[in-house]
């Protein structure tokens, strides 16, 4: 029988995955974009397992505005890698580095 | 018209006028309309708070999902009026270094939507929409000189770590939601009182985690140094104000009004952000030659400032974050005032060392930034000293002692480098000057702010009642 805490393993495991995406990976900024998403879709099993667990809409409501805020943050997210890369000629992480942070 | 509309209808006025002006502009002038627009949409902040003061209009709509209420009346006038100086203030910069677009001053509209939801959210689904419409509308104003490198990495960053910390915080109110099994604040605080369960603990360490890269506060903010570097100077100042007075507010709203029960549960994390915070902001910019660069870790520092009086978990400890915040946007503005004047034979310079010998060129605005400097560290009597003195008081009185002296300490470091600053207007060496030229919109910024700076008013020119009163209405 699969249980609520399955939902929450997988999506706890999802979200630690996309954010190992993002801090381990040294290669290509869309493998961030792509592990930002992760987090998202975790976050998104999350609620949906809730909801069905709980008995209450809220979470599905919720995961719909994930859904489409997640969209609108992908399109901003690619138009300014596109300006980004109309400047730096490149996307690899090591070169995102004019300023030293 | 439904109750439920008359309490948001400041937003809506603002919706539709930027979704207007958006359409009007593009079937005319575009960009050669952005000095209307920026002008327009000042006067339009400027009106909406007035209108959302002077209104004593009180209550909640849509099911308790957006809450007006003293506290958020006081957050969205000041976000709408730093707002509307800061557009003012920098369009002879955007003019000048051709950045008259015409999206800009609209995006800024859409920015303070955001953070107007945000500070009166009911819900933590309000909480979200809110944060996400003023972080993208942000993601894109940072990245507004597109074929500079500097500013769409600056962009680029600002988008990867925000979008990051959007998800930590979600995560956190997907647990909350599960735990409390309810998004409502008022649900939540029922749900987290007596012994919290486990999940909702994570949940509300998730949900601090993101809040903190929001307000940037140490560790969280590896961003904030970056992006202030490369964001084009008007975007930078707003940065540095208006997003910042909501995202600490949206702290407050989320740790009182859906954590209010279990104080002492995130007041030992919040004392902790806050001391981060304190030091790595003092610390760290004494190394820096940028004035940019430099103002994100005094800001970092100020938010340390700021949190210690949330860390304090009181409705006086809340009254003086906001107080706080209120000074921090005032000096802000005005130092920014300075920095967007800062050319040399027409071209932006941002290196402290330009500012060598500035008394002797510009008294008059050297004497501004003196007292701004002076005010930033908290020197005597000028107003950041009574904004730090609210804030220890308020740590003091809840029995945050330690904090109290640490941040002192903290405060005498950071002293350093505004100090710094001084010096090098007054005793540096003498070197290529300034341009004498300033737009006066910058001139009158940085007369006032700094002449605020020594306005012992009573009262503080009535800020202090106004915070006395948010403060009240958040924290029962």
């Amino acid at each position: 029988m699969i249980g609520l805490e399955h939902y929450l393993t997988v999506a706890a495991a999802l979200f630690v995955i996309g954010i190992f995406g993002i801090f381990l990976n040294r290669k290509n900024v869309i493998i961030i974009l792509m592990s930002i998403e992760l987090m998202l879709l975790a976050v998104n099993i999350n609620f949906v397992a809730f909801s069905g667990f709980l008995g209450d809409l809220t979470g599905q409501v919720f995961t719909l505005f994930v859904l489409t805020v997640a969209a609108a943050e992908a399109a901003i997210g690619l138009a300014i890698l596109v300006c980004f890369f109309r400047n730096r000629g490149t996307i690899d992480v090591e070169d995102v580095n004019v300023m030293k942070g | 018209m439904s109750a439920d509309l008359t309490i948001i209808l400041p937003e809506i006025v603002l919706a539709v006028y930027a979704l207007g002006a958006l359409l009007a502009a593009v079937y005319t002038g575009k960009d050669a309309l952005t000095r209307l627009l920026i002008w327009l949409t000042a006067a339009v902040f400027i009106v909406v708070a007035f209108w959302i003061g002077v209104s004593s209009e009180i209550g909640t709509g849509f099911s308790a999902m957006i809450v007006k209420d003293g506290f958020s009346r006081f957050a969205q006038v000041t976000i709408l009026l730093s707002a509307a100086v800061v557009l003012i203030m920098g369009q002879d910069h955007m003019a000048r270094f051709g950045l008259e677009k015409f999206e800009y001053p609209l995006l800024i509209t859409l920015a303070v939507i955001g953070m107007m939801v945000m500070v009166s959210a009911g819900n933590l689904l309000t909480l979200y929409m809110g944060l996400e419409l003023q972080s993208l509308s942000m993601y894109v104003v940072a990245s507004l000189r597109r074929d500079n490198v500097k500013s769409t990495e600056a962009g680029l960053k600002y988008f990867v770590l925000g979008a990051l910390s959007s998800g930590l915080l979600l995560y956190g109110i997907s647990l909350t939601y599960g735990y409390a099994g309810s998004t409502e604040f008022s649900a939540v605080i029922l749900a987290a009182s007596g012994s919290v369960p486990l999940g909702l603990l994570f949940g509300l360490v998730f949900m601090l985690a993101g809040l903190a890269f929001k307000v940037s506060a140490a560790p969280f903010h590896m961003w904030t140094p970056d992006v202030y570097e490369g964001a084009p100077t008007p975007v930078t100042a707003f940065m540095a104000t208006a997003p910042k007075v909501a995202a600490i507010c949206m702290f407050a709203r989320v740790t009182h009004d859906a954590f209010g029960n279990v104080v002492s549960d995130w007041q030992q994390i919040i004392a902790l952000l806050s001391l981060l915070s304190m030091f790595v902001g003092s610390i760290a910019a004494i190394g820096q030659r940028d004035i940019k660069r430099l103002m994100a870790y005094s800001s970092i520092a100020h938010m340390g400032y700021a949190l210690m009086g949330l860390a304090a978990g009181t409705a006086g400890g809340v009254e003086a974050m906001l107080l706080y915040m209120a000074i921090y946007v005032v000096m802000n503005i005005g130092t920014f005032a300075f920095i967007l004047s800062m050319t040399r034979d027409g071209l932006e310079t941002t290196d402290i060392t330009s500012l060598n010998q500035l008394s002797k060129a510009r008294p008059g605005a050297a004497l501004a930034l003196l007292l701004l400097m002076f005010s930033l560290a908290g020197i005597p009597p000028t107003l950041g000293f009574f904004a730090k003195f609210a804030v220890l008081q308020a740590a003091v009185d809840a029995g945050l002692v330690w904090l109290a002296v640490l941040g002192m300490i903290a405060s005498v470091i950071g002293a350093f480098y505004y100090l710094r600053i001084v010096y090098y207007m007054y005793f540096g060496e003498s070197g290529t000057p300034l341009d004498n030229e300033v737009p006066v919109f910058q001139m009158v910024a940085l007369a006032a702010s700094g002449v605020l700076m020594l306005a012992l008013f009573p009262n503080l020119l009535g800020l202090e009642p106004a915070a006395a009163n948010a403060a009240a209405a958040l924290v029962r």
